[in-house]
């Protein structure tokens, strides 16, 4: 059963892209064959993410335009044969496509792949609403800040609207010290003011631009936290039962030890 | 609260996008409450003498008994003066 997941936050910035890059390589890790879709037309971003920019040929709005077919456009990743990426158009806007045509090519693509995961646009306007269009499923990101989880909230209120219930939430860049000083809200906050469920938090982690930097998704190093963190989503997407480790009640030699034996994510 | 009895940031964090959340899940504006409150004493004045002052016309959550999940809740609280009149129409 193929599933059409879009990767949405509302705010600009939270880290669509990366958590969109990192769960697709994940599944890809987990042998399904995988393929993602950047919905950002005019301000693409998922192919240097991943680091397959220099092999851009054809795009999505070629593809929905009859210019190529969809095999022309699909760019097979660098380490999993399994994954690909359907890139957005750099020279067009968002009103180069309908929600009709999203929906069309998600249900082409479902024929094809295992997972479509879908980097929604930031904002609520054309972007958000073809980005959402074909999706089964939608997973929210959201950083422990005022601006993101109130934008997370908006972007909960407009799945819902269209019929996407049961959105999963995504708490990106926590930070333990700050949680544990009183100066950051925790994932439990969080999730007691959005009141969806939980499917990952992802750490404030330096890795992450250092992958960003080499267009290498963090998800292969699961050595790293935010690696491991990436990998724990992937594995609870494909029905992996993934306990939640809380790394914000990590106190005592207790606490350290969990950390240094790498059971937080 | 803090060591020192201040308010973590945490804390006011949370609390003000409480607030903010309640307004934005609502749609409701102040000026929209006060509409209401307006419209609740007009009708409730009908039948029994209220308590202008007193009265308390709020947005809120609640736990939804039938999806589990926190909806909004329109608060009224309205202290009656009178009983007096209570029963009588007056059309």
């Amino acid at each position: 059963m193929s599933e059409v997941i879009v990767i949405t936050s509302g705010k600009g910035g939270v880290g669509k892209t990366t958590t969109s890059a990192n769960i697709g390589t994940g599944l890809a890790m987990l042998d399904k064959k995988v393929v993602l879709l950047d919905a950002d037309i005019g301000l693409r971003n998922l192919d240097v993410v991943m680091g397959l920019e220099n092999r851009i040929v054809y795009n999505v709005i070629d593809v929905i335009e009859g210019n190529c077919r969809l095999k022309q456009a699909l760019i097979k990743d660098k380490k999993y044969p399994n994954l690909f990426l359907l890139p957005a158009a750099q020279t067009r806007d968002k009103d180069a496509v309908t929600p009709e045509q999203m929906k069309k090519l998600c249900e082409h693509l479902k024929e094809e792949f295992d997972y479509i995961i879908i980097d929604c646009p930031a904002g609520i306007e054309q972007g958000f609403k073809n980005a959402i269009a074909g999706a089964d499923k939608a997973i929210v990101v959201t950083t422990p800040e005022v601006s993101a989880i109130r934008d997370a909230d908006r972007i909960i209120g407009l799945l819902e609207a269209n019929d996407l219930h049961d959105s999963r939430l995504i708490v990106n860049r926590i930070r333990v010290d700050m949680v544990k000083r009183g100066d950051m809200m925790s994932v439990d906050d969080v999730i007691e003011i959005l009141a969806i469920e939980l499917i990952g938090t992802i750490p404030d982690d330096e890795n992450i631009v250092i992958s960003t930097n080499n267009g290498d998704p963090i998800v292969n190093n699961t050595s790293c936290p935010a690696g491991k963190a990436y990998f724990n989503i992937s594995k609870r997407i494909i029905g992996h039962e993934v306990p939640f480790m809380e790394f914000q009640s990590e106190k005592g030699l207790f606490g350290k030890l969990r950390s240094i034996m790498g059971f937080n994510n | 609260m803090g060591i020192f009895g201040k308010k973590t940031s945490r804390n006011v964090a949370k609390d003000r996008l409480k607030l903010v959340l309640i307004h934005d899940r609502a749609n409701c504006s102040s000026e929209i409450l006060e509409m209401i409150k307006t419209d609740i004493l007009h009708v409730i004045n009908k039948y029994m003498e209220v308590e202008e002052q007193g009265l308390e016309v709020k947005i809120g959550t609640t736990r939804s008994d039938r999806s589990n999940t926190q909806v909004p809740v329109l608060y009224a609280n309205i202290p009656i003066r009178n009983m007096r009149n209570a029963g009588v129409k007056h059309y």
